[in-house]
């Protein structure tokens, strides 16, 4: 039981100081290091809570593909980020206004929040109780028969998203000569080669 | 729970082994080996002469393309985790849900083919 109260905060306490250096750190690549950084605590701490497919999908997902958008995003952006970075303290009072207002609704919400009894139970008891059913199996039993509606909306959605990405973004160049594998291998010799007799002295 | 967690105990003891591991090599390098400062040995140095530009440029949108494309394909492949954990209790109504699933990926998959995009030039 120590070794998960110093786990959680351990990982709560390196999540907060990646969040802080994602902010502050000059260089948005190293922005970018932190932020996967950020990511792999908070997996440990989905861990600490039971909740490992999280886990593994936040390590999947978002320190696998998310994060390496992320970087190329930074990588394209073609801008001086010392010279953005200028005026920043200028944006602090109002920053920090915006940042203490949405602290006291989040307190205020959270202090009004009335919580069910039949929820408490409920988290108490959950319905598959761990050891027996894993959680990954416990969502495999829902998310495709259950939610059957939901899960092919998402797959139309990764449809649509595949669709846009392409339309918005290729873009065919003229005059690029493209490698064709077949077109190579199915020459032959009497179409490629030919061989002219040349009489001396005459030229071709 | 707590199961669960004794589970996740060797990760744990390796994740400790492997940051201890490398603050002792990086503070033995530091200790061991001898120190001498110098500002030449951290100016940047290209080929003989200084550094012409920023290394900062524009990427071609070639590459967000396919980083577009492999996250949406890696989604995919998230969803297959629990489906295939889960098999043996959905049955074939659960089966046939993942097929339909996978046959509209693979329209846009044929899309994607057809059109180029996987293609670099």
């Amino acid at each position: 039981m120590i070794i998960q109260a110093l786990a959680f905060y351990l990982f709560a306490a390196v999540t907060v100081a990646a969040g802080v250096m994602v902010v502050s750190a000059r260089n948005p690549v190293h922005s970018v290091l932190f932020l996967i950084l950020a990511f792999f605590n908070s997996a440990g701490l989905f861990v600490l809570m039971g909740a490992e497919f999280l886990a593994m999908i936040l390590v999947v997902v978002y320190v696998g593909a998310v994060a390496v958008l992320f970087l190329f995003v930074v990588m394209m952006l073609d801008i001086n980020f010392v010279r953005m970075r200028e005026g920043f303290l200028q944006y602090l009072p109002l920053g920090g206004m915006i940042g203490l207002i949405l602290l006291v609704e989040l307190v205020m919400v959270g202090g009004a929040w009335i919580v069910s009894p039949a929820a408490e139970t409920a988290a108490l008891h959950p319905a598959a109780p761990a050891g027996e059913l894993h959680n990954t199996r416990a969502l495999g039993g829902v998310i495709y028969t259950d939610y059957i509606y939901l899960f092919q909306a998402a797959g139309l959605i990764l449809l649509v998203a595949m669709i846009g990405a392409i339309v918005l973004t290729l873009r065919q160049r003229e005059g690029v000569r493209r490698q064709s594998i077949s077109r190579q291998t199915s020459r032959t010799r009497a179409e490629s080669v030919e061989i002219k007799q040349v009489p001396s002295r005459s030229g071709v | 729970m707590d199961a669960l967690l004794a589970e996740y105990l060797p990760i744990l003891i390796f994740l400790g082994i492997a940051i201890g591991l490398s603050v002792v090599i990086v503070a033995a390098s530091y200790i061991v080996a001898r120190q001498r400062p110098d500002s030449e040995k951290v100016s940047s140095y290209e080929c003989g002469f200084e550094a012409f530009d920023d290394a900062r440029s524009r990427f071609d949108v070639r590459f967000y393309l396919v980083a577009i494309l492999f996250i949406i394909f890696d989604l995919e492949v998230a969803f297959l985790f629990p489906w295939a954990v889960a098999l043996g209790d959905i049955g074939v109504f659960g089966f046939w849900s993942m097929v339909i699933f996978l046959g509209i990926l693979t329209v846009g998959f044929v899309y994607e083919w057809k059109k180029g995009a996987l293609e670099w030039e």
